[in-house]
């Protein structure tokens, strides 16, 4: 799915919400196999540039293309989006959860979940109803999401909250490995992810 | 003193389970043997001479409407249980109440509807006692649906138990406000169900039945209630196993 | 088809699941409908008349109420926002939370109906179509109430704002849904025309709720 040019390019983005200017004039492209790390002062727009990427949000000016993946299809639908919400439903088990996004994101039909649950170490709740975890397993339930259905784009909020020191060394394994494989990470964090010298965006300086 | 301490015996949801275990198989055979004996009495019960045959589902329709009734102050008491004194057991009584309650409350209404039928020509006539079971039913509905949205028991127990101790509270507030409703409508043309001379060879089969009724109401009581307390041992459980990882 | 599929079975599994929706509305519609007689008295002539009236009424409102949260539980745990990630068009995967929506909620509403229509005293034979037409109307009512839903995610409102913007557009469908009913049971119109329309009303509303419903969620999405 993923090929060594896929590309994503946006060009003098600007977005504004509520009559306020969050960002504008905002130029970057990230490459098969590269991480863009967006750091800044809280409220520079981080999130809020994930989520015009992943096309929740609309741009008031600029352009954002991914070229090299599938043509016809948008960025959102190339792209997985990992927010600050989990998109978890607690009397659904661990494995419906799972199997509904991976189903509806369109993993093939026959595809299993199984060694998704294992990467995130969540094999032996598969059972359970999701009410039943803490904060930090919906959130590693949450990046099984990404590992279930392959998407060349991964765009990730603060992906380490609410996750152990054991749990942030995981995540930044699948993120190495996703790179390898040719595909593309945006995340916005405040700490350390456990990239090597990823390439930085800060946000929040003036123009 | 020492039915204090019978009571904190039962208490503890381990003793209970081991008593019930004794329990059981002698209330299913009492139940059983009660319940038998009663239909045979029923069976050569007289007819009425006004009603005919017909007259032979009061013998459950009226025991079902006296539990019906059991069943909201069963768990009115366990809801004093519940906000007073804490017991875990109060609330597992109330929850395993709720549907047998409901289901007798149904019962007497479908039985009621049955034996209106050929007096009243229609199946549901709003005759006053009819109409305040029919209440009944509509609160023992929120109230299973109160259970039934409440993902979490412990908090879905104190505001089950303040339901039921106002719902007990309003019944007779209901009962009145529907007798008074009716005989503004319909003066005088509801049909008296019983009556107040009741020959023995009618009451000792319907006071079999209603006794036969209360037995199997505590049965299915008592086994609901270890239902609901398994049920929260396998919640513990899981929420031990998801905690162990 | 997969995805819509998998995203119909996940909607239904949550309504039938512990705090899921479904059997409220049903619930509810038996509530209203059995407190209106004290409202009006025990007149069996006069329930019978009004009765597929008081049937209707108490379709429309659990069924619009019943989709207060449709869209807003997606809403509120992150969801919708992968929901509109899709490949498939926001429009079908709109339609397709409202079928499920449907089959949850009003299903079992017309299920019951027949007993509340006993207790309203209305002809057993009739009750057949007073049941049908509902059948046809009720999937009017769901969709028309998805743009309430959706509207519901953008204003942050629910509940009572939603039930006063949608339930002037039921109007139709509520005049002549109880225009076939009372054709059913006291004549002398025919059933088939009111009938046919109410099917229509539901087609046309069928095309668009959705269209109209995943706009809405689109410019509520900040």
């Amino acid at each position: 799915m993923t090929s060594d040019s896929t590309r994503l390019v946006c060009e003098n983005l600007a977005c504004e919400r509520g009559g306020r200017l969050v960002f504008s004039g905002i130029n970057f492209a990230v490459k098969a196999g590269e991480a863009l790390i967006l750091t800044g002062r809280n409220g520079a727009g981080k999130s809020t540039l994930l989520r015009v990427v992943a096309g929740l949000l609309r741009a008031s000016a600029g352009r954002i293309k991914l070229t090299g993946g599938i043509d016809e299809m948008g960025t959102a639908e190339q792209a997985h989006y990992q927010g600050h919400l989990d998109a978890i439903k607690p009397s659904l088990t661990v494995a419906e959860n799972l199997q509904f996004w991976a189903r509806f994101l369109g993993a093939p039909a026959d595809a299993s979940i199984e060694p998704a649950l294992e990467a995130v170490d969540l094999a032996a709740l598969a059972d359970l109803p999701a009410a039943y975890l803490s904060a930090g397993q919906k959130r590693r339930l949450s990046i099984a999401r990404l590992l279930a259905v392959k998407r060349p784009l991964w765009l990730l909020d603060e992906p380490t909250s609410a996750l152990d020191t054991q749990s942030q060394g995981r995540l930044a394994a699948f993120m190495r490995q996703h790179l390898a494989g040719g595909g593309l990470i945006l995340a916005a964090t405040h700490g350390p992810i456990g990239l090597d010298a990823p390439r930085e965006l800060k946000m929040g300086a003036a123009g | 003193m020492a039915l204090i301490d019978i009571f904190n015996n039962l208490a503890n949801p381990t003793r209970f389970l081991a008593l019930t275990n004794r329990v059981l198989p002698w209330l299913t055979a009492l139940t059983v043997i009660v319940l038998v004996y009663g239909l045979y009495r029923v069976a050569y019960a007289p007819d009425d001479y006004q009603q005919g045959a017909t007259v032979k589902i009061m013998f459950l329709h009226v025991p079902a409407a006296w539990l019906a009734m059991m069943g909201w102050g069963l768990m009115a008491v366990a809801a004093f249980g519940t906000l007073v004194w804490r017991h875990p057991l109060a609330d597992v009584a109330a929850r395993a109440a709720a549907p047998i309650g409901a289901a007798f409350t149904f019962i007497c209404l479908v039985t009621g509807s049955l034996w209106g039928r050929p007096m009243w020509g229609t199946y549901w006539v709003w005759d006053a006692r009819l109409t305040s079971v029919l209440v009944l039913f509509l609160l023992y509905l929120g109230m299973l649906a109160l259970y039934w949205t409440a993902e979490d028991p412990n908090r879905s127990a104190r505001a089950a138990a303040i339901l039921a101790l106002v719902g007990a509270i309003n019944i007779p507030i209901i009962k009145f406000s529907v007798d008074w409703w009716n005989t503004l409508h319909q003066p005088a043309s509801v049909i008296r169900m019983g009556g107040s001379a009741i020959d023995p060879s009618i009451l000792v089969p319907l006071l079999i039945m209603a006794l036969a009724f209360t037995l199997l109401f505590l049965l299915l009581l008592l086994l609901n209630m270890r239902n609901e307390i398994l049920r929260r041992r396998v919640r513990s459980m899981r929420m031990m196993q998801a905690a162990s990882i | 088809m997969n995805a819509l599929l998998a995203l119909l079975l996940r909607d239904m599994r949550l309504a039938t699941r512990v705090g899921g929706g479904a059997l409220m509305g049903a619930l509810f519609y038996f509530v209203v409908v059995s407190m209106i007689p004290f409202a009006i008295g025990p007149d069996l002539n006069l329930l019978a008349r009004i009765g597929p009236a008081v049937l209707w009424i108490g379709a429309l409102l659990a069924s619009l109420l019943a989709l207060d949260r449709l869209f807003a539980s997606d809403h509120d745990d992150g969801s919708l926002d992968l929901l509109t990630m899709s490949t498939l068009p926001l429009e079908l995967t709109v339609a397709a939370k409202a079928i499920a929506h449907w089959l949850t909620t009003a299903l079992p509403l017309i299920v019951i109906t027949p007993v509340l229509g006993l207790m309203l005293n209305v002809d057993m034979s009739a009750m057949g179509f007073v049941a049908l037409s509902l059948v046809a109307g009720t999937p009017a009512l769901t969709f028309i109430g998805l743009i309430g839903a959706a509207l519901s995610v953008t204003l942050r409102r629910g509940g009572l704002l939603m039930a006063i913007l949608v339930l002037p557009l039921t109007v139709p469908v509520l005049i002549f849904g109880v225009a076939a009913a009372n054709a059913a049971i006291v004549g002398p119109a025919p059933f088939g025309p009111p009938f046919t329309i109410l099917c229509a009303l539901s087609l046309a509303s069928f095309v668009l709720g959705p269209f109209a419903a995943a706009a809405a969620l689109r410019q509520g999405q900040e």
